[in-house]
């Protein structure tokens, strides 16, 4: 399974009633890698993702998937290529792991059509991929967050698209459930090369885990690229309104933010390091 | 992985919801309901010998007896689909609002149906059950809408207690209009009263007939929503997510639902808490697949309904309580149970 979709959004407007969060933006999703889109809260993150996946109409501007405009496809054919994970999803009561992950294969049923074996290995390589096999008869209601977060990218996973948008699938995880999650994602693109665009809270781990790291501000991108060129002190300056010296994470390799409040500092009158001594700093 | 994937494939076959139990509970609710039908022919304010029961089920009616039992099978009948489509019209309305309190009778659609008809009686002389039908699912219809956007007003959207309150109030106002336009009419009062409660004595199997293409096209539109509604129960984001067209799924349902009550509600007045119990009593034993669901409820509120009918007829013997109270007996402890238990969030 390669995915080669391209996925771009071009002069795209985006607003709820009165607002307007995003004016012109235009994007370009890697095909088959990793991207992450960071930035302050409320700088239209989530608002660009929703309409990446045609939950919000765009003012003016449009998505392309391969050329054509989400917005105008057939919903389960778009489905069948495109999947959405939104932000903290609530399962209704009651319901087992194995019943949720199924319903992952909407898009690929009819309305008559039975439940196939497509659908059984699909599930099944769904929830084995998640490490979730054991909890397949389980009330989704009675599992831990990590867990539970596992089990929606099951979900996901189940409806077998070759591109996945996520919106925060880190909330409300511990650090150790994080990483397995990023960990998770990151085999889903490199054994199967699915195109894996998510909103990402935390700056370093966006810049560990991903090929290619947006940030926005204000309702634009203010930079796109590599991790290294992205993730810079000013960046974070312009960003999010914060000091910070970005070093070399030692594990990865990639930059790693570190951020500079007014206490705790050993060393007072180390001014906040600009780009150059970052660029140093990661050369 | 591919040989792994098959063997797991079989392995999730077997882990998913074992299909044997909910086959075997519906065994068991299809048995429980022919007894109570059986019960619902033979008992009632009258006692009827075997033989008579036998004949009248024959199709005679000679002699009092049989009369009497002759009676009973289209009430029995009537009992059976209302209860049916009451209990489906309120697992669909849970469904359609993800509230766990929607209910034909709490989110005002049996009261409006109720007062569109009333107003038919008292102001242009209806007197077909076509006409009640017709006015009805409309009444019915509009009260929906309107419950529904005066509850989805101010933050938040459509809440289930915001939609709760919103159908109280509907429901409040309904009936003391409903009061307003029978209490000063003589002629029409006595009829309207005893429509309002609810009841399934003056059944025929003509009504039951002109009840019938309503009640199928309902059925048929709740049950090819219900893989929909599946999705719908995951949040408008996911079900969109998903490739389902969240806002026509959603119409679509409703209307069902709409049919379903409005029609039941021409031929049997204003009948509660059906649609409230049902669906959450199915729940506990089919899960949350609204593929089950739709069939159980139907099944189980097709057995309740004759259940409290029967009742109905033996308690205050040898006079009758009209079935809808009964159900508003059964139902209102219930409903304080869903109310605690849920702490009204949402499905």
């Amino acid at each position: 399974m390669t995915s080669a979709h391209r996925l771009v959004a071009e002069g795209l407007a985006l607003g709820y009633k009165d607002r307007l969060v995003i004016s012109s933006l235009d994007l370009q999703v890697p095909p088959g890698r990793v991207t992450a889109i960071v930035g302050a809260n409320a700088c239209g993150k989530s608002t660009l993702l929703r309409s990446m996946s045609r939950l919000l109409a765009p003012r003016a501007g449009h998505v392309l998937l391969d050329g054509k405009q989400v917005h105008r496809c057939p919903a389960k054919e778009l489905a069948r290529t495109l999947g959405l994970l939104p932000q903290s999803p609530l399962a209704p009561e009651g319901i087992t792991v194995s019943d949720l992950v199924g319903r992952g294969r909407h898009p690929h049923q009819g309305v008559f059509s039975r439940w196939s074996r497509d659908d059984d290995a699909a599930v099944a390589a769904a929830l084995e991929a998640t490490n979730t096999l054991d909890l397949a008869d389980r009330p989704v209601d009675e599992l831990s967050g990590g867990q539970r977060q596992r089990v929606w990218i099951a979900m996901a996973l189940a409806q077998q698209t070759d591109v996945l948008l996520l919106d925060e699938p880190t909330t409300f995880l511990d650090v150790s459930h994080q990483v397995e999650v990023l960990d998770l994602l990151t085999d889903l693109n490199r054994h199967r090369g699915t195109t894996i665009v998510m909103v990402l809270h935390d700056l370093n781990l966006a810049a560990r885990y991903a090929d290619h790291l947006v940030a926005m501000a204000d309702g634009a991108i203010y930079a796109a690229g590599e991790p290294e060129a992205v993730l810079t002190a000013d960046t974070v300056r312009a960003v999010f309104g914060l000091d910070s010296q970005v070093i070399v994470d030692p594990i990865s390799g990639r930059p790693l933010m570190l951020p500079i409040g007014r206490h705790r500092r050993l060393q007072p009158h180390a001014a906040p390091s600009g780009p150059d001594t970052a660029g140093q700093r990661l050369a | 992985m591919t040989t792994t994937e098959a063997t797991s494939a079989g392995g999730v076959a077997q882990l998913r919801r074992p299909r044997r139990m909910r086959l075997l509970w519906l065994l068991a609710v299809v048995a429980v309901l022919v007894v109570l039908m059986a019960v619902s022919v033979a008992v009632g304010s009258r006692e009827v010998g075997w033989s008579d029961i036998v004949a009248a089920l024959g199709g005679s009616a000679d002699g009092l007896d049989r009369a009497a039992v002759s009676v009973r099978i289209p009430r029995t009948v009537l009992a059976v689909t209302v209860g049916a489509a009451l209990a489906v019209s309120g697992a669909v309305m849970q469904g359609v609002t993800r509230n766990p309190l929607a209910d034909p009778g709490i989110l005002g659609v049996n009261m409006g149906a109720a007062l569109a008809v009333v107003i038919g009686i008292a102001w242009f002389g209806l007197t077909s059950a076509t006409g009640y039908i017709w006015t009805a699912i409309v009444g019915a219809g509009i009260s929906a809408v309107f419950v529904y956007v005066i509850g989805s007003l101010g933050r938040g959207g459509p809440m289930p207690l915001k939609l709760a309150l919103a159908g109280a109030a509907t429901s409040a106002a309904f009936v003391s209009f409903i009061t307003a336009i029978a209490l000063p009419r003589n002629d029409i009062g006595a009829n309207v009263r005893s429509w309002q409660i609810g009841g399934v004595g003056g059944a025929s199997f003509d009504r039951i007939g002109q009840l019938t293409p309503f009640l199928v096209a309902g059925f048929v539109i709740c049950l090819l929503s219900a893989r929909g509604m599946n999705t719908l129960a995951l949040g408008d984001d996911v079900a969109a997510g998903l490739g389902e067209r969240v806002a026509l799924t959603r119409a679509v349902a409703a209307l069902g639902a709409v049919l379903l009550c409005g029609a039941s509600t021409a031929i049997a007045g204003p009948i509660g808490f059906v649609g409230l119990v049902i669906p959450h009593l199915c729940r506990l034993l089919v899960g949350p697949d609204h593929r089950w669901l739709l069939p159980f409820s139907a099944l189980t509120g097709a057995g309740l309904l004759t259940a409290a009918d029967v009742l109905g007829r033996i308690v205050a013997r040898p006079s009758e309580i009209d079935v809808g109270i009964v159900t508003a007996l059964i139902g209102a402890p219930f409903f304080i149970v869903v109310v605690r238990r849920h702490k009204v969030r949402a499905l």
